[in-house]
């Protein structure tokens, strides 16, 4: 059953592939293609949601946890990786959460890329893409972990370059793909020191193996560093440019150049969450290194501190979701890095939710004024677009971490995890990710403000034509939203609370010494209470500022010009990568072929023997007959030579 | 023996192929259409000949199979001599299908000489795949050093404007190295009184005489991968080569310098091998780095290609040279995968150039709103030439790098940098070509793949994703050589280090 779930959608995208090559002959067959790509799509999107709920059933309630092997992979020695497809709670929740919210998607694409040419293409690029992230999920070793993990940074490049006509749609995709590879690059050099030390890739003979590799070390440039650390580090390389994380973060902003479904689903279900899922799926070699796990939580938390930074003066409505994605996936890791796996999965779950209600919702509201996306020009949408303002309503509380919903359960336990750790790193994880509620419902609440409310800054023209989204759109908000409200406390006990061992079974590995997640339900009062009042701060200052004095975010901007401007170029990343490492490239790549290759080593090379020999050469006549007849005389003189040397030496 | 000598029956049949469209006669046209069926039907037989030695042949043993012998030149102990084992096998049918796809991918572009043209593909695929199944060192060298005659013409005849340049570059290069080959050759001769190659892989070579002996044989093969520095006859010839005669340059004469290492550098020459290796690796990393880097800054299509060609070799020399199973294996992988990748990719340049005679990359943009089943097929190759999993790329770069990283972590990571840079460039090239607006004079009515090119590119596509997702009936087929190899090396190893500790 698993097994389907992994392959309906390859399926349903392979035959929405197929049809996107049909040529229609007129309009109404164009239609009719259309349409069927989107229903096959759909349905097998649909079916394989519904199989894993009751997977997922299976699984993490009833414990048939196991592996169905498919086929072999790569066999060389001992380095043996098989298709398969893992199933315990941990692979059962994640196909859960990614088909459930894909299905929504696939459904809410229906209506959203309405108008575009190229639908059997989208479809077909949508289901692919859910099908890579399935393979990654569901996989019982590092390679094929690998697979899904480059196939999800594949369809990601064809998403955000779905309108290849668009040059920056062409930049940004280029760019995810290539941010995404140096992070792989890191990546793969964990798998094969993973293989170096354990002689395998496969998750359970590595995790069998861990204890007796506790204390192992790997020479690297000369010196011994502690070898579980440095397999773990480089994985994490891995998960820090899939998740977006500080340092190689800079493609997913970038990537709002694709379709808004293309960004629920990047952003919200798949992809960034492959690198929090891999982390917990390796917490058996994790726990063993505490330095990997402080690396992860110092990056986790300063993540989250920076995008939400910069997510508080963006004005395009979809680089303020994407930052905030990031943000949110860093409170996903250092609660990781505290050993809180389960709470990060949580929050994944949730994240999963309300980030897709968010960008859907935003996709909406886009719909609705006609491709604008700078939040400057909204503003007084609410009546006309009403679904859509109460889901972003939700989604907006959900994000902001106010109780009861989704996004409050989750980010609360990661917080108190953090507190509880008992660690240096966990307190300043605990300090910024309360700092970052903050900063998190102000620029929340500060786009569902500019959004909707105030007097309205488009034209009257696309004002005129602003319209609630058609049913097939505004069915996967209501169904979303749902989630947003009532994820959090349906999970909370199966995942943090009481019957979280049974849940999780064999899937997360926590050391005793390690008690964040033990301790978390015992903190004080007032751990609990300062995130949840720093986000009331938060949002209260968002309403000052754009409600009711409207007039105060540009005196501010015009009063700390250096602070502003560093945000608004988010700390100017882009263009330090652009000066170290881009132009350096492009000119050593020119200098290397001008110089290196045409003036060195043809100069003296080739190009040098010729100028003597051309002579030679000239004389012998054309090309064709001249230095075939050299060739061919070099050798026949070498037989003639092969031929003496074995005479003289037998007869001599 | 009795039994049916396929080996040379794939060797010769071309041969004979040839032979016949020189006896066609009748009109110019005639001619020209005369030649291209029948050099079609010749390699289809040929390939679907050289399949059976694949279905026949027995994965468990590392043993050469197939042998035929005849005496040849009894007086001076050299013998007719053939056979394949793991190692060789599977190039003889990726030489078989790629000489296909040559005479289809040339059915229109080649419109003067054509029977020429013809013989000297058919010619050359005797030589290649000859080269593949000799086992006694003066028909090897024969096969070996043969090839070139074939393509010098190709290059010299039915290449670009700078022929006369191209083809002098490589024949300076070539010799070199093959000079030092023959001595070689010869000091291996009258030390071990024989040419047998089964023989002489497992006669032991003194050690002093093996780091010469290596050295010669290095000189050769380097040429041919090649091998930094010795690479910049490469761009040259693929940018002046016809299309057709880029795919068998990239797809299979490449192959020679990586087979050859496998061949004779790590039988023969083990201890130098284990010496030498950092050298390789040297060399190796700065292949993959630096042509990876040109590449980044080329304009000209054909040359981007042959540049990302030498950084894909640089992974094959870098895993021979760890004696190690993934390595090894993962080299040939390698092999075999740039062989079908690069040569889809020089096919798809030859698409557009056909089309529009430009190479220059700036000269389209935009293709995909005209081309979509060229876009689907150009992005197949390029995924596969930057090792997506799936792909065969991926199989080969893969087991390549984790066979290095066992040797040496710096290193792997090093080459592993090949695969980002990889991703740079031909996403780059990608992106130049296929989309954006389509806005170039003269691309508005450019058509799209024909039913011809699309049966040249159906089995490439085919083959790469089979071999990346299921790679088992290729591995199985050259584990048991390999592993051979790497036990005679150890063997190798072990009496050197007892030798050195006495």
């Amino acid at each position: 059953m698993a097994v389907a779930v992994v392959l309906l959608p390859l399926l349903g995208g392979l035959i929405a592939g197929i049809l996107a090559f049909a040529t229609p002959a007129n309009h109404d067959a164009r239609h009719t293609v259309d349409r069927l790509a989107q229903y096959v799509t759909c349905a097998a999107m649909i079916v394989a949601a519904l199989l894993a709920v009751a997977v997922f059933y299976d699984v993490a309630v009833r414990g048939n946890v196991g592996t169905d092997d498919l086929f072999r992979w790569i066999e060389s020695g001992t380095f043996e990786v098989s298709w398969a497809v893992k199933m315990d709670t941990l692979s059962a929740l994640m196909i859960m959460v990614v088909s459930v919210v894909s299905s929504a998607i696939h459904v809410y694409s229906i209506g959203y890329m309405h108008h575009d040419p190229s639908i059997p293409r989208f479809m077909s690029y949508l289901s692919l893409f859910t099908f890579c992230m399935l393979a990654l999920v569901t996989s019982d070793n590092l390679v094929q972990l690998f697979f899904g993990w480059e196939g999800v940074g594949l369809m990601s490049y064809l998403l955000i370059g779905f309108w290849y006509e668009k040059p920056s749609a062409n930049a940004a995709a280029i760019k995810a793909f290539l941010v995404n590879r140096v992070g792989d690059f890191g990546f793969a050099l964990g798998i094969f020191a993973t293989y170096l030390m354990f002689d395998s890739v496969d998750f359970d003979a590595i995790f069998q193996a861990v204890p007796g590799k506790a204390d192992a070390t790997m020479r690297i440039f000369g010196g011994e560093f502690h070898a579980i650390t440095v397999v773990c580090l480089l994985l994490f390389v891995g998960a820090m440019g899939k998740s977006a994380q500080i340092g190689l973060h800079t493609w997913l902003p970038d990537a709002m150049e694709g379709p808004t479904p293309v960004s629920a689903l990047i952003h919200a279900a798949t992809m960034v969450t492959a690198g929090v899922f891999m982390v917990a799926r390796l917490s058996p070699v994790f726990e063993y290194s505490d330095v990997a796990l402080t690396v992860v939580t110092i990056v986790g938390a300063t993540t989250a501190l920076f995008a939400a930074s910069v997510g508080c003066v963006q004005n395009d409505i979809k680089r303020v979701i994407a930052y905030s994605t990031c943000s949110q996936l860093g409170y996903m890791f250092f609660a990781c890095g505290v050993s809180a796996y389960s709470a990060g999965v949580f929050h994944l779950m949730t994240h999963a939710f309300f980030k897709a209600l968010l960008f859907l919702g935003a996709g909406s509201v886009i719909h609705a004024l006609s491709d604008e996306q700078d939040l400057r020009k909204m503003g007084g949408l609410w009546r006309l677009i009403p679904v859509t303002y109460v889901v972003m309503w939700i989604g907006s509380l959900a994000g902001a971490g106010i109780w009861p919903f989704a996004g409050y359960y989750s980010k609360d336990i990661i917080l108190e995890a953090a507190f509880a750790s008992g660690t240096t790193v966990g307190q300043f994880a605990f300090w910024v990710g309360a700092a970052t509620a903050c900063l998190t419902a102000f620029y929340t609440f500060r786009l569902l403000i500019l959004t909707f409310h105030g007097a309205p800054h488009a034209d009257e023209a696309v004002m005129a034509r602003v319209h609630e989204s058609p049913a097939i759109m505004l069915w996967p908000l209501i169904f979303l939203a749902i989630g947003a409200v009532t994820a959090g406390f349906v999970g909370y006990s199966a995942f943090d609370g009481e019957g979280a061992d049974r849940f999780w079974g064999e899937a997360i590995l926590i050391f005793d010494s390690h008690p964040a997640l033990e301790h978390a339900h015992h903190v004080a009062p007032w751990v609990k209470f300062l995130p949840l009042s720093l986000s009331g701060l938060g949002i209260a200052i968002a309403v000052l500022l754009y409600a009711i004095r409207p007039t105060l975010p540009d005196a501010i901007a015009r009063t700390f010009p250096g602070l502003h401007k560093f945000l608004l170029n988010k700390w100017y990343f882009d263009e330090l990568y652009d000066m170290l490492f881009v132009r350096p490239s492009f000119a050593l790549a020119r200098n290397l072929w001008k110089t290196g290759d045409e003036a060195i080593i043809d100069g003296f090379g080739p190009n040098g023997l010729a100028s003597g020999t051309l002579n030679l050469a000239s004389r012998a006549g054309a090309l064709q007959s001249g230095f075939l007849y050299h060739y061919a005389f070099a050798m026949l003189a070498g037989v003639v030579i092969l031929v003496s040397w074995y005479l003289f030496s037998r007869l001599g | 023996m009795t039994t049916f000598p396929i080996l040379s029956v794939t060797t010769f049949l071309p041969l004979v192929g040839a032979a016949f469209i020189l006896l066609i006669r009748g009109t110019p046209e005639e001619v020209a259409r005369n030649a291209r069926w029948t050099a079609l039907w010749v390699s289809l037989i040929t390939c679907v000949v050289s399949l059976f030695i694949w279905f026949g042949f027995d994965s468990r043993t590392p043993d050469f199979q197939y042998q035929e012998e005849a005496q040849w030149i009894a007086d001076f102990g050299i013998t007719y001599r053939l056979g394949v084992d793991g190692i060789s096998m599977l190039f003889i049918p990726l030489t078989t299908l790629l000489t296909i796809i040559c005479v289809l991918a040339s059915w229109e572009s080649i419109t003067e000489r054509v029977r020429e043209y013809m013989v000297a593909f058919l010619a050359m695929e005797t030589m290649m795949v000859g080269m593949f199944s000799a086992l006694d060192l003066f028909l090897f060298y024969i096969f070996f050093e043969g090839t070139l005659i074939p393509m010098f013409l190709i290059i010299g005849i039915w290449g670009g404007p700078r022929r006369v340049y191209s083809a002098f570059k490589f024949f300076l290069y070539t010799l070199a190295g093959s000079v030092l080959m023959l001595l070689a050759m010869l000091a291996i001769y009258s030390e071990a009184g024989t040419t047998s190659i089964p023989v002489l892989m497992t006669h032991r070579f003194p050690e002093s005489m093996q780091t010469w002996l290596w050295i010669a044989f290095f000189a050769s093969f380097a040429v041919k991968v090649p091998m930094w520095p010795v690479h910049t006859w490469l761009p040259d010839a693929h940018v002046e080569a016809p299309t057709a005669g880029s795919v068998i340059l990239a797809g299979v004469l490449l192959k020679f310098g990586g087979y050859g290492f496998l061949r004779f550098s790590l039988p023969m020459f083990p201890v130098a091998s284990i010496e030498l290796a950092p050298f390789v690796f040297g060399l190796s990393i700065i292949a993959v780095i630096y042509t990876s880097l040109v590449a980044l800054a080329q304009e000209d299509m054909k040359k981007l290609i042959a540049y990302s060609s030498v950084a894909h070799m640089g992974f094959v020399t870098a895993g021979t040279f760890t004696f190690t199973p993934q390595g090894l294996q993962g080299a040939i992988v390698q092999m075999l995968s740039h062989g079908l990748v690069s040569a889809a990719l020089f096919l798809i340049v030859g698409v557009v150039y056909d089309r529009m005679h430009s190479r220059l990359i700036d000269s389209y943009g935009g293709l995909v709103s005209r081309m979509p089943a060229y876009a689907i097929a150009f992005m197949v190759f390029m995924l596969a030439s930057v090792g997506l999993p799936g792909t065969s790329g991926f199989v080969g770069e893969i087991l390549v790098l984790v066979g290095l990283y066992q040797v040496s972590p710096v290193a792997a990571a090093l080459v592993a940098t090949g695969v980002v840079l990889g991703a740079a460039y031909m996403l780059y090239l990608y992106r130049r070509i296929v989309f954006g607006k389509l806005t170039k004079d003269g691309l508005a009515k450019i058509l799209d793949l024909s039913p011809r090119e699309i049966a040249v590119f159906a089995p490439l596509i085919l083959l790469v994703l089979w071999i990346g997702i299921y790679p088992a009936p290729v591995l199985d087929v050259m584990h048991a050589s390999v592993e051979n190899l790497i036990s005679q090396i150890d063997a190798a190893r072990g009496s050197a280090l007892a030798m050195a500790g006495r």
